[in-house]
């Protein structure tokens, strides 16, 4: 039993990928007739058309996961496809973990297999611990091991995920590299070993904002094939990304209904990406960035808040003053070098676009 | 079907510049073995066909209007890669010795009519859309170029005559009502040659043309009709020639209007025996390794695996360039986005340049051009390059001369480029030098203006004095002397002395003269010294001595500024005149030094000049500065009065104690208001200082003894440590600039 199966309890407050969409996934799968790797529960095909949606014959719209560039989608799923580990790299929050956790979901219905990469990460988390209370009373057997999740996925032939890769330290990094080159991991205190079996995979995320940390070997690096997760490239395509997020977490979240507000959601995202960029959309006008990243999903998270703000004390619609102090939140983080920014910023742009007034006026107040 | 006439002609539709088409044309050829070719390319060129065998693709075929002005285009290139179509078709008929022939409009009329308006639309995006591509190229790619790839060696399938009923069914569906009128009378004389050919009676007749215009050559209308058409069209003198081209310049062709996008990939395509894909990486790897990366064949391994896993994904036969690149960004540069963009760009351009066997006819110009470029032994070599040229030298000389005027001609072989060493040397010129393939086509258009470079050049600089104002005809004049045009020159200053006498702007005159000055010191330089150069600049000296005065006087603040930099310029030009011209120009700064009115910037500028020169004793600018600076007069007028004086260099007031302590004087004295509203400008010309200056004068107002306080009261000094610490900062500090 793995917990696709088993179906989430109804007050699950984030269910898994492959619990979300399990009809999407059914369908695809039905669907299906082209030729599926060894392993895995999709065609690549498939899996590329339940991450970036689309219909199908019998009917079933399957909704977009991840919009953006569709060769960054094919190139993933071609990776997976060909036994190579997949890196995805990229700036915080450009839906690193959440391409990982779909591609997970559809190709071996199952996307919990997870290393949280910390400084803390030990061997242990990577490969199998034991416990302790049976390895004292019985000594070294299979009962007392604790397989991690690598050691699972490769015993169960489905794909392991290990986030934030590069705040492991190197020699746990190493790690991977047997298991990778190999396929296999040795027990030696059983004098036994796990051959992975075929559907078996690594994707690992690593960000590329972070200087200074534990940057892979050359000898790991070369067992993955590395795909450059990019920001959204026009706004509307933001937009979208944002919109549709906003309106799902909204749901799970179990908010009250909130007429989602297209125009707060464009401002949003116009803000976050003019301070990205240190320029107008226009192009006109150059601005200061603030040292925090303002990714899609910081703006996701505002709106998420803002929406929050009105449906519990605000009049169940998204306003201008329900996202000002998230907004503020998110640029200023530094409250003096950002603040400055940030007031410059209302200043020279917000205050005399056309229809921003109340939102400028919202700011102002939160700021002083 | 493909073939018509009882099977005596076949129509094979390509794209231009197509690998796959080209193999597939010259396979086809080989089994049809015709007895004639025709080929898509203008008819009159037909002369040019002879050079085939010796000439090294890519090559353009180059014809240029000779008539004063032609039509809307004076001229139009048809360029060939190896791997175009055309040119293996070309190639086939060359070394088999049948009979070939151009077969579109000729160069003649398509250059004196509007070409305008080509095809409809684009015929392939219609077919593309069809089976599902949203890029017509890559349809094409897919559909066409890839194919036979797989079973190399294998005979494939010949895709004409598919290709003849899809764009039968293309142009029925988006060519409804009448075809432009252009596009019709191309076909309609492609019909004509192509009934010709048959009346000659060779038995098999093979057409290579875009495949656009398959249809219109299988169903003829009458020959009348055509006849119809082709009448009474206009004609323009035309020369036809073959240049070299590059593959840099395929991506975006004429003629065809058919751009490439990667001409080395295709290039690789059409060369490579087998496994393109294995082979492009290997050589992105080999490309990477040199640059001192560690790529593996594991790497390349690894990647050809993605390329395969990414096209059997995205359903194409084949892994082609896009494949590739993602190969190469993901497993071969670990996702390193510039290397990724370097290796791209380099490998999908892959720069070549084609050659020419020199019997190719020449319009005199390039002749005379190649004459000389072998005379002074400065070969045309595509990579960017830079010479230094000693002018002292004969050769240095000859070469400098040759690009001014390949320049005057509008052929920027060589460009100037700044001597970071000797900024200020006469004798010095550096040019960075790249022949790109399109000047082969800006000679050939300069021709009209002569048969060789001196008289063109020459011609040319006549032109375009005609329509000069003053100051480009001095600057003209400059140009000339360096290209050695001395006929021109004579004319050029002709038209600048009549100007002079008749411009009564003196900006104008003052923005005149330095050209024509640089020109004096250059033709020393070189041994040309030109009499009638030297009287022209006098002649503006003498006039901008004469109108200076007025031309200063109320001047505002911007344009004071701009006044203080051409003063610089004429007195930097006045001085290298010498003699007369610099004895009137210094009167003429001594009238300005006592004149009323003069804006405080300009009228300080001219004391330094003066003071400089020693020509204002010291105790004469004392008193001049002093009244300058004095309570009466405006202070804003005294600190650019300052500003002008001292220019941009402390170096004085470090110096010159006299003058730093009538300047501290004057500061000192200021009332509160006065202080603060001089304070901005006497910043910007201390911040102009460098910062070794501020220290300087800082150290020196640190030394001077500290004179009583102006009401006698005992400072503070508590209560100014702070100001004094800010007053520290501001001369000192490094970062207050």
């Amino acid at each position: 039993m793995t917990p696709s199966e088993a179906g989430p309890p109804a007050d699950v407050l984030r269910p898994h990928a492959e619990q979300r969409h399990a009809d999407e996934l059914a369908a695809l799968a039905r669907a299906d007739d082209r030729v599926r790797p060894p392993g895995w529960r999709l065609s690549p095909w498939a899996v590329v058309t339940y991450v970036l949606g689309g219909g199908l014959d019998d009917g079933t719209l399957v909704s977009p996961k991840y919009i953006g560039d569709r060769r960054v989608v094919e190139v993933a799923v071609a990776t997976l496809a060909t036994d190579r580990a997949l890196l995805l790299v990229g700036a915080p929050g450009t839906a690193k973990t959440w391409l990982a956790e779909h591609l997970a979901a559809a190709v071996s219905g199952d996307s919990t297999l997870l290393v949280q990469g910390t400084a803390g990460t030990s061997e242990d988390a990577v490969r199998y611990g034991w416990d302790y209370a049976r390895l004292l009373s019985e000594g070294p057997s299979r009962r007392a091991l604790v397989p991690g999740p690598v050691m699972t996925a490769m015993a169960e032939g489905r794909i392991a995920r290990v986030e934030e890769l590069t705040r492991i330290p190197s020699e746990v990094q190493d790690a991977l590299i047997t298991i990778l080159s190999e396929k296999t991991l040795p027990v030696p205190e059983l004098g036994e070993e796990v051959q992975a079996r075929r559907g078996f995979n690594l994707i690992a995320t690593a960000n590329d904002r972070d200087r200074g940390v534990n940057a892979p070997s050359g000898a790991l690096r070369r067992r993955f094939n590395t795909v450059v997760m990019p920001s959204p490239a026009t706004a509307e395509e933001e937009v979208d990304i944002v919109a549709r997020r906003v309106d799902e977490l909204g749901r799970s979240l179990g908010l009250p209904e909130v007429s989602s507000g297209m125009q707060e959601i464009r401002r949003v995202v116009t803000v976050f990406r003019e301070l990205r960029r240190g320029a107008t959309e226009d192009g006109r006008a150059e601005v200061a960035s603030p040292g925090a990243p303002l990714s899609t999903a910081e703006a996701i998270s505002v709106l998420t808040q803002g929406m929050a703000l009105a449906a519990h004390f605000g009049d169940g619609v998204l306003r201008p003053a329900d996202v000002a102090a998230g907004v503020h939140g998110a640029v200023v983080q530094d409250p003096v070098a950002d603040g400055v920014v940030w007031r410059e910023y209302l200043e020279t742009v917000v205050r005399d676009r056309e229809g921003w007034r109340e939102f400028y006026r919202a700011c102002r107040e939160v700021g002083d | 079907m493909n073939t018509t006439d009882s099977g005596r002609v076949r129509v094979l539709g390509v794209r231009h510049h197509g690998p796959g088409s080209a193999r597939a044309v010259r396979a086809e050829l080989e089994e049809f073995a015709p007895g004639a070719v025709l080929v898509e390319g203008p008819a009159d060129a037909d002369p040019l066909l002879s050079f085939v065998g010796g000439l090294e693709p890519p090559v353009a075929l180059l014809a240029h209007a000779t008539g004063a002005r032609g039509g809307p285009a004076r001229s139009a290139f048809w360029p060939f890669a190896s791997f175009s179509p055309e040119w293996q078709a070309l190639l086939y008929a060359h070394e088999n010795g049948c009979d070939v022939r151009f077969f579109d409009l000729p160069a003649a009329v398509s250059l004196a009519t509007d070409a305008s308006g080509g095809h409809p639309s684009d015929p392939l995006a219609g077919l593309a859309a069809a089976a599902g591509y949203d890029d017509p190229e890559r349809w094409w790619d897919d559909a066409v170029e890839h194919r036979g790839r797989e079973r190399s060696g294998g005979a494939a399938a010949s895709p004409f005559a598919a290709i003849a009923e899809a764009m039968a069914e293309v142009r029925a569906r988006t060519a409804t009502g009448a075809p432009p009128r252009h596009e019709a009378r191309r076909e309609a004389h492609m019909r004509r040659v192509l009934r010709s050919a048959l009346r000659a009676g060779h038995a098999r007749i093979a057409v290579v043309c875009g495949a656009w215009h398959v249809p219109a050559l299988l169903e003829r209308p009458k020959a009348a009709e055509d006849a119809a058409l082709l009448r009474g069209l206009p004609r323009t003198g035309v020369r036809t020639t073959w240049i070299p081209w590059s593959h840099g310049r395929l991506g975006a062709a004429s003629g065809y209007g058919a751009g490439v996008r990667a001409p080395g990939w295709y290039h690789h395509l059409f060369t490579a025996p087998d496994r393109p894909v294995e082979r492009w990486l290997s050589e992105a790897a080999r490309l990477l390794r040199a640059e001192g990366e560690q790529v593996s064949p594991a790497h390349v391994i690894e990647g050809v695996r993605l390329c395969e896993a990414l096209a059997s994904l995205r359903g194409r036969p084949l892994p082609g360039l896009e494949e590739a690149a993602e190969a190469v960004a993901s497993v071969l540069c670990e996702g390193a986005a510039a290397k990724a963009e370097r290796v791209r760009s380099g490998m999908e351009t892959a720069e070549r340049m084609g050659g020419v066997p020199p019997s190719v006819p020449k319009v005199p110009l390039q002749r005379d051009l190649e004459a000389q470029q072998r005379r002074v032994r400065l070969p045309p070599r595509a990579e960017p390059r830079e010479v230094d040229l000693d002018l002292r030298e004969d050769t240095a000389r000859a070469r400098s001369a040759l690009l001014h005027r390949l320049r005057m001609l509008d052929v920027e072989w060589g460009v100037p480029v700044a001597d970071p060493v000797r900024v200020l040397g006469s004798f010095h010129e550096r040019w960075s030098l790249a022949w790109r393939p399109e000047m082969e086509a800006a000679v050939v258009e300069a021709s009209v203006w002569g048969e060789d470079v001196a008289s063109a050049a020459d011609a040319r600089t006549r032109e375009r004095a005609r329509h000069a104002d003053l100051t480009e005809l001095t600057s003209l004049a400059e140009r000339c002397l360096k290209a050695g045009l001395g006929d021109a020159l004579e004319s050029v200053l002709g038209r600048a002395s009549a100007r002079a006498a008749h411009a009564s702007d003196t900006a104008v005159l003052m923005e005149s003269l330095p050209p024509l000055a640089r020109a004096a010191r250059y033709g020393d330089a070189r041994g040309t010294g030109s009499g009638s150069l030297r009287q022209v600049a006098a002649l503006l000296v003498d006039r901008v001595c004469a109108g200076i005065g007025p031309a200063v006087s109320g001047l505002s603040e911007e344009a004071a500024e701009g006044m203080c930099a051409s003063l610089e310029a004429v007195h930097r030009a006045a001085v290298l005149l010498g003699g007369a011209s610099e004895q009137a120009w210094w009167e003429a700064l001594d009238r300005l030094s006592a004149r009323a009115g003069v804006p405080g910037l300009v009228a300080g500028r001219v004391h330094r000049l003066l003071r400089d020169a020693d020509r204002l004793s010291d105790a004469r600018l004392r008193r001049r500065l002093d009244r300058a600076v004095s309570r009466g007069s405006d202070p804003q007028r005294a600190a650019a009065w300052i500003a002008g004086f001292l220019g941009g260099e402390g170096l004085l007031l470090v110096h010159d104690e006299g003058l730093l302590n009538l300047v501290d004087d004057w500061l000192c004295g200021l009332d509160g208001a006065s202080f603060v509203a001089v304070l901005p400008l006497l910043r910007r010309t201390f911040g102009g200082f460098a910062a070794g200056e501020r220290r300087g004068i800082a150290r020196r107002v640190a030394e001077a003894p500290v004179s009583e306080a102006p009401n006698g009261s005992e400072t503070d000094m508590e209560r100014a440590a702070a100001a004094m610490a800010t007053v520290t900062l501001l001369l000192t500090g490094e970062g207050s600039r």
